[in-house]
């Protein structure tokens, strides 16, 4: 492809970009509709959900689904579908703030990694290399263990840097391969050389060229991150009983129950589901999408 | 239906279990069986948990043991006989000849002596949990190698079964005038096997005692308690036939699915279970000083509602108060109801809680609900908890602890609200009541708080040899304890107990706590 064919490729992008999403990347366009749907139902639980999802109702214990609740309802009368849409909240908090903190953190320590190199580069390249050595739930799984529970506004921070602690590493890694190359280029050289100081150099001129490398990362994480708090919540070491969670709907009671009531386990299976393969999607289609690699 | 094939097949299950228990024993083996919470520690003398006895018990002897067989009555452990002076303030009893600690020691009257000296009146830097109810014993006298004779300060009715009582492990006095501390971390007992090793997060094990002094028994030669926290693990394993059976009690819902999985080679009890989830407000903190916020919150509950469908999901079942509902000296229900936090009409309660938080000046009060991770039936009752008290404008935060961790918070004060547990293996009100006296008496009375009132209609209670003053007295004391507050019931559990058709001789009964040395089970394979 020629430069001026490039040129014009990219032309339609930069006049609406978002229907250049849409255009190029439709299984990523129907993925960010179901993440925007299920931000929607996080951000307005409250207005949309049909019932208090906390409200226990002895009378309506695992009742099917039905015109009442649509989803059925848990060993203690809660309405299924009411505890999915909270869950949503819970997912998504702890999935993007786990994400954001965890790729952040590695997209620092990838930059600077790159760019100072020698021993910094050695230091930090071997603690990420330790890091990478655990699977990514034992790490996670030490981290809960190691810092109990801590309550900020309602949430679990100590949950949120147990799920961002195993992020950091990888995405440490997958950034610093991206900066090599970036710092290499001619105008970082031209930087050094005009005296710039090394943060500004960083932040001016590599991070944004690391910046899809980034967000591919961030939104591939939400995904891991959603799947690790179930899992963790799951085995009884993330949010507890009563808070509406997904990974704590399939755990408890949901398995003693799961042959006379399977939408127990049924409708908080899809969800997280759903949410882990949206965001997988979407963060596939982003990569493809700003890669020039992929336009042709 | 369901329930109606469930019931079927348990009541096949128990009766087809009759003629084989009449079957001779058989020797050798090894059991398994779950334990569903690892023990914080291996002393008797200062648990109130399970998790202590499942795993000690098999180690130790006592004075007494329940008769299970004909349960409440007592029969001799290391007392070959004993008698008790018509004025019930002596206590002489003859040991058997010839028992021996596990490290080949003879045991003799003063390693009762230390024992039970180390219960009612523990050293510095000891834990009885049992220092209340021991604390009638005036001296203990050691007048020859094989007796031991107790002299009361007051009478107590049931001071037999209180020398039946499981937790009084008869420790060597050797080892504890070495360290009296020794027993939470080192076993040493008479009982009929000897401990094997414990490794922790897993299991523990013990091997047949050949020298016990029980003729021809233990069965087994050893046994394996696997320490099972999840339940649905748990569950696996006993439809797996990795375990034999779990001895505390399981869930209906998971009754069913065991019945309905592993037909006839399943056997099932149930019984009513002298044990209770209690709500304990630490006294020691604002705003649970103040006896208006206490009831506030035992009266937002509706213990009525919540039996019938706690009941369905879990092994909460009966309202009662600090007595077992049914048993001799509980207060019936037409007169429990009239207590505050047992009304019928739940509106009206939470009406006056709500009334009562505003007055305190704490109408949206929020606090930490201290609570045990255990799934059953700790988590549905804080579940439960937490809806109720939302229902007075209340915001509570739950938080689940592993059982050490869980215990120790409660000990040392270090909570707002705990979901505690009053774990009996008699219905006797000298033994239910004795939580509930000053903390300054009872260290298990986890609200910290003293009264002076509830000790003196406790001891009168005890001293009461006439039985229709003595139910009185506890009526009187349980009107006292539910106006304060302190601490209070939620429901009394149901014990449903699953066991393999291969495991024999372990005797059901209303207490998880009783019939676990293990010294009569065996395997018929």
């Amino acid at each position: 492809m020629t430069a001026e064919a490039a040129a014009d490729a990219d032309a339609p992008r930069r006049a609406n970009p978002l229907l250049d999403f849409c255009r190029r990347q439709p299984l990523g366009a129907i993925s960010f509709v179901v993440i925007a749907t299920m931000m929607l139902a996080g951000i307005f639980s409250e207005q949309v959900s049909p019932y208090d999802p906390l409200n226990i109702d002895f009378a309506s214990i695992l009742a099917p689904p039905s015109g009442d609740h649509w989803f059925g309802t848990d060993a203690f009368g809660r309405d299924i579908l009411s505890r999915i849409i909270h869950g949503a909240r819970t997912a998504l908090v702890i999935g993007f703030l786990s994400s954001f903190i965890g790729s952040t953190s590695g997209a620092v320590l990838g930059a600077a990694s790159a760019y100072f190199g020698g021993r910094i580069d050695n230091a930090i390249q071997r603690v990420v290399d330790v890091l990478l050595a655990f699977p990514i739930i034992v790490l996670a799984l030490v981290v809960v263990a190691v810092l109990g529970k801590g309550l900020v506004l309602g949430i679990d921070a100590n949950l949120i840097v147990a799920i961002a602690i195993p992020i950091v590493p990888k995405v440490a890694r997958v950034v610093r391969a991206a900066a090599l190359s970036v710092r290499a280029m001619p105008y970082v050289d031209a930087a050094r050389a005009a005296g710039y100081g090394n943060l500004r150099i960083i932040c001016r001129h590599m991070a944004p060229n690391l910046v899809a490398p980034y967000l591919i990362m961030l939104t591939a994480y939400i995904a891991q991150a959603i799947l690790l708090e179930a899992s963790l919540s799951f085995l009884g070491l993330g949010v507890t009983e009563p808070t509406a969670a997904w990974g704590l709907m399939l755990s408890g009671n949901a398995s003693d129950f799961f042959r006379e009531a399977p939408w127990m386990i049924l409708f908080p299976g899809l969800a997280i589901s759903l949410a882990v393969f949206a965001f997988s999607l979407f963060g596939d289609a982003l990569r493809d999408w700003l890669d020039p690699r992929f336009k042709t | 239906m369901r329930r109606i094939i469930t019931a079927v097949a348990a009541v096949a299950a128990l009766a087809a279990a009759g003629p084989a228990e009449a079957q001779s024993p058989k020797r050798g083996g090894t059991l398994t069986f779950a334990i569903s919470a690892e023990t914080p520690h291996y002393d008797c003398h200062g648990s109130d948990t399970y998790a202590t006895l499942h795993f000690s018990a098999p180690f130790y002897s006592t004075l007494l043991r329940f008769d299970l067989d004909k349960y409440p009555e007592v029969a001799g452990d290391l007392a070959q006989s004993w008698t008790v002076a018509p004025d019930l303030l002596t206590y002489s009893f003859k040991l058997h000849q010839g028992v021996l600690f596990h490290d080949g020691q003879p045991l003799t009257s003063a390693d009762v002596k230390a024992t039970y000296e180390r219960l009612r009146a523990p050293p510095t830097g000891v834990v009885s949990t049992r220092k209340a109810t021991f604390s009638d014993i005036d001296t203990i006298e050691t007048p020859d190698a094989q007796t031991v004779v107790f002299k009361m300060k007051g009478v107590n009715a049931a001071m037999l079964e209180h020398f039946a009582s499981p937790w009084n492990c008869i420790y060597s006095a050797k080892v504890l005038a070495a360290d009296p501390n020794a027993p939470k971390t080192k076993v040493m007992g008479t009982g009929p096997f000897v401990f094997g090793e414990h490794v922790k997060g897993s299991h523990v094990t013990g091997t047949r005692n050949d020298k016990y002094f029980r003729q021809g028994l233990p069965y087994l030669d050893g046994f394996k308690g696997v320490f099972m926290l999840q339940a649905a693990a748990m569950l696996n394993a006993l439809q797996g036939g990795q375990v034999a059976g779990e001895f505390r009690g399981i869930a209906p819902a998971e009754r069913d699915r065991l019945v309905q999985a592993m037909g006839d080679k399943l056997r099932i009890e149930e019984s009513s279970w002298t044990l209770n989830l209690l709500i304990a407000f630490n006294t020691e903190k604002k705003p649970f000083d103040d006896p208006r916020v206490r009831r506030a919150l035992s009266m937002a509950i509706d213990r009525w509602g919540g039996s019938q469908g706690l009941s369905r999901i879990s092994t909460m079942r009966a309202v009662g108060g600090v007595i077992r509902p049914g048993s001799p000296y509980a207060t019936p229900e037409a007169e429990l109801v009239k207590l505050p936090g047992f009304s019928k009409d739940i509106r009206a309660s939470r009406a006056e809680a709500k009334r009562l938080l505003a007055e305190a000046g704490v109408p949206n009060l929020s606090f930490t609900l201290h609570n045990r991770n255990l799934a059953m039936p700790y988590t549905p009752a804080g579940v439960f908890l937490v809806d109720q008290w939302r229902q007075i404008g209340v915001t509570v935060d739950h938080k689940q602890y592993d059982t050490a961790p869980y215990l120790a918070g409660m000990s040392s004060g270090n909570f707002d609200v705990a979901i505690d547990f009053s774990n009996l293996f008699m219905d006797e009100p000298s033994l239910g009541l004795a939580k509930f006296v000053s903390f300054t008496r009872a260290p298990e009375n986890r609200s910290r708080a003293n009264d002076a009132e509830l000790d003196a209609l406790f001891d009168r209670q005890v001293r009461e040899l006439d039985r229709g003053k003595r139910i009185e007295l506890i009526k009187a004391f349980e009107k006292r304890l539910f106006e304060q507050s302190y601490q209070v019931p939620l429901l009394w559990w149901h014990r449903i107990v699953p066991t393999h058709k291969t495991l024999m001789g372990w005797k059901m009964s209303p207490s998880h706590n009783l019939g676990q040395d293990l010294a009569e089970v065996w395997l018929n394979q």
